[in-house]
């Protein structure tokens, strides 16, 4: 049976995880190769990197940055973050990355995801979709859910997924960073209405809510980021509950 | 021990090479005729779409060396689908050494399948020490059904080929190279069989 995905996300900053990262038992916080490698040790079943750098070097050392992950890191990871070509998804997945996300360059030019996936195959071409729900519709928000846009959620990612996107990234902006859990309702319906694989994002607090997104949200996987670095959730220790509540996972 | 993963311009081949020096060894990108022969293990890899990877091994003049190969091969993912007898991706025609055709799983299952799915009823030395039941990772949207040459059974909707072999060919649908630890010894028992 295919079993539900558990994935940390990284926020990596010219080639180094974003300061905020609270493990005792690492040599260099800032390092996300060993980050990566605990986590594909403790059980995690992918792992995002999303870049945040504006740099001019940014292409470069996000490149290096993937190519030492993909030495170390025995489980497959996928890369985020001011793609907006061909060239740079050439360049991420001949370094090792196994799938890339694309997100605002998606809602620029939507084509690319119809080029990408021409080129590269829908299995590794993940679209993130940040949305805010405003006045009970679910608006689609670029720069990182700065600036609204004229799409709704459901229209966006239906769009997506006919263009050929293997799966899709969903990040509410109403439950990012609060803790109380993903938004399962409008997960719940992207899962219905859609055939390619949805993960849920924002909102991760305990593990009760990862039960939830997976059971309430029909989310096929379930991407977090401060839980696991500040180890307030242990993955080890998630799986266990999530099997208690019929959850398949692999533990 | 010489290792070759056949070049041919399709497939996340960095990943491959990264996890067989994990093991140890060294394995060699090449789309040379002379080196493949000559090689004690060889590495069928392939990602993307069948119909434009085939055209890509045509081009290189290696479909045909392919199933002459004498050694233990390897296909993984998509290059165990092209050494089945046809894909219905691009209704093409495969190298022919596995007799199966591949096919799109149909409609109550999320295609493309991505994640972490078991293998069970395990039949190959490919499979030594590792346990029925064992989890690997898995991407795609075709599959082979169950057939002679089935050594390991996965469900997705219906119950279809994780893995297959004939004689020294062998093929497996998941990633071993992205299958943690269980992956690592697949690719073990593959390198010192």
């Amino acid at each position: 049976m295919l079993t539900k995905r558990i994935i940390p996300c990284l926020d990596i900053k010219n080639g180094r995880t974003v300061k905020g990262i609270n493990f005792v038992d690492l040599r260099d916080a800032g390092d996300p190769v060993e980050l990566a490698e605990i986590y594909a040790e403790a059980g995690a079943d992918e792992l995002v990197f999303l870049d945040i750098s504006a740099t001019e070097e940014r292409r470069k050392t996000l490149a290096e940055l993937v190519y030492h992950v993909a030495e170390k890191v025995n489980i497959p990871f996928t890369v985020g973050g001011g793609i907006s070509s061909v060239e740079d998804v050439d360049v991420l997945l001949q370094n090792g990355a196994d799938k890339v996300s694309i997100n605002s360059s998606a809602i620029k030019n939507p084509p690319l995801i119809n080029d990408l996936v021409a080129k590269f195959g829908s299995q590794c071409i993940v679209v993130a979709i940040d949305a805010k729900k405003i006045d009970g519709i679910w608006i689609v928000h670029l720069m990182g859910g700065k600036v609204p846009t004229e799409l709704n959620l459901f229209d966006w990612a239906k769009e997506v997924e006919k263009r050929g996107a293997g799966e899709i990234l969903f990040t509410s902006m109403n439950n990012d960073g609060t803790k109380n859990g993903f938004a399962n309702k409008a997960l719940a319906r992207l899962s219905t209405e859609l055939n390619i694989p949805i993960i849920a994002s924002g909102g991760a607090g305990t593990m009760q809510h990862f039960t939830d997104t997976f059971l309430e949200g029909k989310a096929d996987a379930a991407l977090a980021a401060s839980v696991f670095h500040f180890k307030e959730i242990e993955i080890v220790d998630l799986k266990k509950e999530l099997k208690k509540n019929e959850i398949p996972v692999r533990l | 021990m010489k290792i070759v993963i056949i070049n041919y311009g399709a497939g996340n081949i960095q990943s491959i090479k990264f996890a067989i020096k994990r093991l140890g060894y060294e394995a060699v990108l090449t789309d040379n005729v002379e080196e493949i022969k000559a090689a004690d293990r060889v590495i069928f890899p392939g990602v993307g779409e069948a119909s434009s990877a085939m055209t890509k091994l045509r081009k290189s003049g290696l479909d045909t060396l392919v199933p002459t190969l004498k050694q233990p091969v390897l296909g993984i993912c998509l290059g165990m689908q092209l050494m089945c007898n046809s894909s219905e991706e691009g209704k093409t025609t495969g190298l022919g050494i596995f007799n199966i055709d591949v096919v799109k799983f149909i409609t109550d299952v999320k295609v493309p399948q991505i994640g972490w799915n078991e293998i069970a009823d395990l039949k190959s030395k490919l499979f030594a020490a590792i346990p029925e039941k064992s989890h690997i990772y898995m991407v795609h949207s075709f599959y082979a059904p169950l057939c002679k040459e089935t050594i390991a059974v996965s469900g997705y909707g219906v119950n279809y080929s994780a893995a297959l072999q004939e004689g020294n060919f062998y093929g497996t649908q998941f990633h071993p190279e992205k299958s943690s630890k269980v992956g690592e010894q697949i690719l073990r028992n593959f390198l010192e069989m």
